[in-house]
């Protein structure tokens, strides 16, 4: 029973760290509060299934769902975020909460107010250990999860690209006077964060066996509320945080059966951490 | 005679724009953002439907204790949210607004999906208020807050205010309290949301939790962006167009949440002062015409 909770909360946990990532990612280069990101996540779950409707194949819509997400992430940076920059930091949050709000409405009136199936055989297979079960789904969340994460880690740890990136986030200003193209950097970051939610929203998707249009709603309050936990801008605080978040709400709501709302858990729990580590858990002043 | 029909489109506006002008001190007078700012405008609400339906208490205590509720809630969110770091400020109050709505709509104790109802118009010399009264006297209370508003500009709240919005750091290095203005800002704002939720439970009779969701934040916040945020008559403005816009047409109303998204975005990327910003269109063509004119007489 207890290993079954920890796994259940593991899986979710993933699926928040891949929504997370991007938006935290975005906030350390940019330092702009993604609100839209929300919106990738479901971009990507639609796109991924249209895909599967047309082809047919899970892994293929995978990729698609990823590859569009990336694609919407980039050209929201490219024509919405960088032109705004010399604002004050309110004017780029407005402009994602109104992208983010017409996205949803734009997903409503073409694919309709209904939830759709996502209904992808992978070809995994369940696992079960005595009375340990892990579904097909959740198989397939932690396996795609801890495979981009390895990615991530190398890519971030390994690569010049990823080494500009870690200076980009800690100061542009003088990473470009090293003759780093930022604006190259910027643009790989939000192509890496969107695909990740792309990600995200392929996996829910396929976990709900459902895909709607408000599907990113309660995704852009409560990986906003991660990624303060986690310390804004920290990635592996990131992860962390999302994973503590999964754990938690499985365990207060499924196992304590405490009467309180499910997608409320990370906001008391960000509120909770803030007074004590004003910047987060891994967060540095 | 005014029909209605017009009366309540008349007063329905009256309160738009009494939110967004709440909303403008927050954003446009100390610089913050308040995502959920319709979770303010439903703790008023409900608060006074719950003074006067459970309680007893008439409507001109429980209007005024809404605004009072909805301060101190303001109060207790910012505090914490403005003495860290700003961007708290606006991830806080989006996630207030999820937990406000779903707190209205799940705990029985607020009429759950269904509401609160049996809320009536103020009563005076013995009778109840007619509707035209009734607008009458919001709009005093909204010119009442107006003038407030423009004393407080004149006075050193005002230049605290306009400091901090302009440059923080200068600002606190000129010993100006940066945190407690950004918190003063934000309370009041806070509180006059309250008072036009006490003034729209009143006039609607009936409130239900989907009055005061996400989406109606984003109503308020596309009113002040459209009108211009800081501008004195921008966020007003912005009201009455937006306000009116559904009630001329329908397809408008089909697609207004659409539009309400494209506009916010649309304006801070193009026309980032709104309609009655000092560098938007509408001002440099009244200047335009008016030198013209001049030029010609």
């Amino acid at each position: 029973m207890l290993w079954q909770q920890l796994a259940n909360g593991i899986a979710i946990g993933s699926v928040y760290a891949l929504i997370s990532l991007g938006l935290t990612m975005v906030y350390g280069i940019l330092r702009i509060l993604h609100v839209a990101h929300a919106g990738i996540y479901a971009l990507g779950a639609y796109v991924g299934l249209l895909s599967f409707r047309l082809i047919g194949d899970f892994w293929l819509s995978l990729m698609i769902g990823m590859a569009g997400a990336a694609i919407a992430g980039y050209l929201v940076e490219r024509f919405l975020y960088t032109p705004l920059l010399h604002l004050p930091r309110i004017a780029p949050l407005i402009v994602s909460i109104g992208l983010f709000t017409a996205m949803e409405e734009a997903f409503r009136i073409i694919a309709g107010p209904h939830t759709l199936a996502y209904n992808a055989r992978v070809g995994l297979g369940d696992f079960s250990v005595g009375s340990f079960h892990l579904t097909e789904t959740q198989i397939l969340i932690l396996f795609v999860t801890f495979a981009i994460l390895i990615f991530l880690w190398a890519f971030l740890a390994k690569t010049r690209t990823g080494l500009a990136m870690r200076a980009c986030a800690q100061d542009p200003e003088t990473t470009s006077s090293f003759g780093v193209n930022v604006s190259a950097v910027i643009a790989v970051n939000f192509l890496i964060g969107s695909a990740m939610a792309g990600a995200a929203g392929v996996l829910v998707g396929v976990y709900d066996n459902q895909v709607w249009p408000t599907m990113g709603s309660i995704p852009a309050y409560k990986a906003l509320a991660i990624v303060v936990l986690g310390g804004l801008g920290n990635i592996p605080g990131t992860v962390l945080a999302s994973i503590g978040v999964g754990l938690a709400e499985t365990f207060f709501i499924g196992v304590l059966a405490i009467p309180f709302p499910r997608d409320a858990v990370a906001f008391i729990a960000m509120i909770i951490v803030l007074m004590f580590k004003p910047y987060g858990l891994l967060g540095k002043a | 005679m005014i029909s209605g029909y017009l009366i309540t489109i008349l007063i329905t506006i009256v309160i738009y724009a009494m939110l967004a002008h709440s909303l403008n001190i927050i954003t446009g007078h100390a610089g913050q953002i308040s995502l959920g700012h319709a979770s303010f405008f439903g703790i008023g609400a409900y608060t006074s439907a719950m003074l006067y339906t459970e309680v007893g208490l008439p409507f001109w205590i429980s209007v005024p204790m809404a605004a009072v509720a909805a301060g101190v809630v303001g109060a207790l969110l910012g505090i914490p949210c403005l003495r860290v770091r700003d961007d708290f400020l606006a991830i806080t109050t989006m996630g207030i607004n999820f937990v406000v709505e779903a707190i209205f709509l799940y705990l029985p104790f607020f009429g759950g999906a269904m509401g609160i109802g049996g809320i009536n118009l103020p009563r005076w010399f013995g009778r109840e208020m007619t509707k035209p009264e009734y607008f009458i006297l919001i709009l005093v209370v909204f010119g009442l807050l107006l003038l407030l508003d423009r004393r407080m500009g004149r006075s050193w709240i005002g230049l605290a205010w306009a400091s901090i919005r302009e440059d923080e750091q200068a600002a606190g290095a000129m010993g100006v309290d940066v945190v407690r203005f950004k918190v003063l800002a934000f309370i009041l704002g806070s509180a006059i949301a309250g008072l036009a939720g006490g003034f729209y439970a009143h006039f609607l009779t009936f409130i239900m939790p989907q009055n005061f969701g996400f989406g109606q934040s984003i109503v308020i916040l596309s009113m002040v962006v459209f009108g211009g945020i800081g501008s004195r008559w921008g966020p007003i403005v912005g009201a009455i167009i937006l306000g009116l816009l559904p009630e001329v047409s329908r397809p408008i109303m089909e697609y207004r949440i659409l539009i309400y998204g494209i506009l916010l975005l649309g304006m801070m990327r193009f026309q980032p002062g709104g309609l009655l910003g000092p560098e938007s269109i509408l001002p440099r063509i009244l200047r335009r015409s008016v030198y013209s004119l001049r030029g010609q007489g």
